[in-house]
């Protein structure tokens, strides 16, 4: 197909259109191109040949539609439905920009070798497709590198809550070991995860030991505080164990009263002193045990 | 919203159905005291389950409530705090120090016929 | 850029109203329902704010988006008196002791961000932001 006149193109549009339908007249070849160079370039090794096909095929629609359409809201959906098809399977962000410009390039080359002969239509081809062909670029990295940076969050959460068990002992009494560093986030995650426990099991009591903790900030320290103090409004009692003299000191600087803390020295103590509190818990009516004088 | 209260024996248990608005809650307030007045009640468990939200005027009014039924010679319990109430509750600063809390009504009952037992006294409610 | 949900506060019940409509908006994002709460108890506090200071004023809602994350934006703003001194209002002491029953450190402990515009006999606008997870 020859090149036509100069006059007779008109706006970008138009030449984009022209050029789209060349895209997708030529697609067998240029999606080959774009997996032969992908290959070469070793992207997407978690990836089998077959599954490289499979996606470049997608891929490349979807770029030429949003060529096309320059729909920025297709564009995000599209980078969005890619990344979480793709981040399973391990591909990382250097793969994702790589790919994504060796497309873009395969397509400019092909556009180059199509337009040689007019270089001023050329030039106006190229005006068209370079800001939507980077713009393409830009959105589906970026959403890449979002939509990745969400999973991590979620992850971290799973952990989080994995690693800070409530646990029930006896009726009534639930012990919470911490163990490691706890950073703002564990403890928001784990104040929530008590109060929930002490709503569910009823608890009166709880062994919060951080003996395993080996400090604390003064932020992570108020929260928690503040675990001991929202407990409290739950009707339960905190007992604090396994204190090290190093968390006491960061306690006292930002303002706690240790005395009006409930702490003793070690978890098996704890368990002790809660036991005491709630065998020595007066019972309401119509429990079981010691017999009470009348008046 | 009128909040219900119920006499119990020498307690009083008013049972929060909606959320409150800051009229109703100072109405809740004046009417609790005014009928631990009435009744000589020993004891008043207001139970905060339903509200979603309990912000600083809330703690305030009853604080303020629970500081008025002292001088009255009476105890009051809040009972049904909710974990995510409460946890908003200390972030903002407000413990509603000086005033008992329990789990449940059922909690906040065994805790006034503790403290009315401990006083010598028998218990007064169910 | 979401519709924005109005409330206007002109009495108490309003109070209630702009939070749970705040609630109700932040359902919608990937909030747990401890921010769902807190996010409540933050409107809660602002909405009183132009109630007791300024008499009428409004609080607008939306969903808001940056870097990939959704979160809404709370906007409290009034024409009443203005704050004269703000970084008093915005001490701790105040809303603790309740005496003032400014809400504005509680609010801007519990959010994630915090703006807040005042001028003297012109009125206040306090911006506030959560993100989702």
């Amino acid at each position: 197909m020859t090149p036509r006149s100069r006059e007779e193109h008109g706006s970008t549009s138009e030449v984009l259109s022209e050029l789209v339908a060349h895209l997708r007249r030529n697609r067998p070849q240029l999606r080959e191109e774009w997996v032969r160079r992908i290959t070469e370039s070793r992207l997407l090794t978690s990836m089998t040949k077959e599954e490289i096909f499979a996606e470049a095929t997608s891929v490349f629609d979807n770029y030429v539609e949003v060529l096309e359409t320059g729909s920025v809201e297709a564009l995000q959906a599209y980078a969005r439905n890619l990344s979480e098809r793709i981040i399973p399977r391990g591909v990382d962000t250097p793969e994702v920009v790589g790919i994504v410009l060796l497309l873009r390039d395969v397509l400019a080359r092909s556009l180059f070798e199509k337009y040689q002969g007019d270089f001023p239509l050329l030039n106006r081809v190229l005006d068209a497709y370079e800001p939507a062909a980077n713009r393409i670029a830009t959105t589906v990295s970026v959403g890449f590198v979002q939509e990745r940076e969400r999973v991590i969050r979620q992850q971290q959460e799973a952990i989080r809550e994995l690693s800070t068990p409530v646990l029930q002992v006896r009726e009534r009494l639930l012990i919470l070991p911490i163990i490691g560093v706890v950073d703002s986030e564990r403890a928001r995650q784990l104040t929530e995860q008590l109060l929930r426990g002490v709503r569910a099991n009823r608890a009166k009591v709880v062994v919060m030991d951080i003996t395993g903790v080996p400090s604390v900030d003064a932020t992570v320290a108020n929260h928690l505080v503040q675990t001991v103090e929202a407990s409290r409004l739950l009707g339960a009692t905190v007992i604090v164990t396994g204190l090290s003299p190093e968390i006491a000191q960061t306690l006292v600087t930002i303002g706690v009263d240790l005395s009006k803390m409930n702490t003793v020295g070690d978890l098996q103590g704890g368990i002790e002193e809660a036991e005491r509190r709630l065998g020595y818990r007066v019972l309401s009516v119509g429990e079981h045990a010691a017999p009470e004088t009348e008046g | 919203m009128l909040v219900p209260i119920l006499k119990q024996g020498d307690y009083l248990i008013a049972s929060i159905q909606a959320a409150l608005s800051d009229t109703d809650l100072l109405r809740l307030r004046d009417d609790v005291v005014e009928q631990v007045g009435r009744y000589r009640s020993r004891g008043v468990i207001i139970d905060v389950t339903v509200l979603d939200v309990m912000d600083s005027f809330a703690v305030r009014t009853l604080s303020t409530l629970a500081q008025m039924i002292t001088l009255r010679g009476a105890e009051t319990v809040i009972v049904g705090i909710q974990p995510d109430v409460a946890f908003a509750m200390v972030q903002l600063g407000l413990t509603l120090s000086g005033v008992a809390t329990a789990l449940d009504l059922e909690e906040g009952l065994a805790y006034l016929n503790a403290n009315a037992r401990a006083k010598g006294r028998r218990p007064g409610g169910p | 850029m979401d519709r924005e949900q109005r409330v206007v506060i002109a009495a108490d019940r309003d109070i209630v109203t702009a939070r749970q409509e705040g609630r109700q908006l932040a359902s919608t994002l990937d909030f747990s329902s401890s921010d769902l709460t807190v996010i409540a108890v933050a409107i809660s506090e602002v909405a009183r704010n132009i109630l007791s200071y300024a008499r009428t004023g409004a609080i607008t809602l939306q969903v808001v988006e940056k870097n990939g994350r959704r979160g809404i934006m709370v906007v409290a703003e009034d024409a009443g008196p203005g704050i004269e001194d703000i970084g008093l209002a915005l001490e701790d002491g105040f809303s603790t002791s309740g005496s003032l029953g400014l809400g504005l450190p509680g609010a801007r402990r519990l959010m994630d961000e915090f703006e807040i515009h005042s001028e003297v006999g012109k009125g206040t606008t306090v911006t506030l932001r959560k993100w989702a997870r």
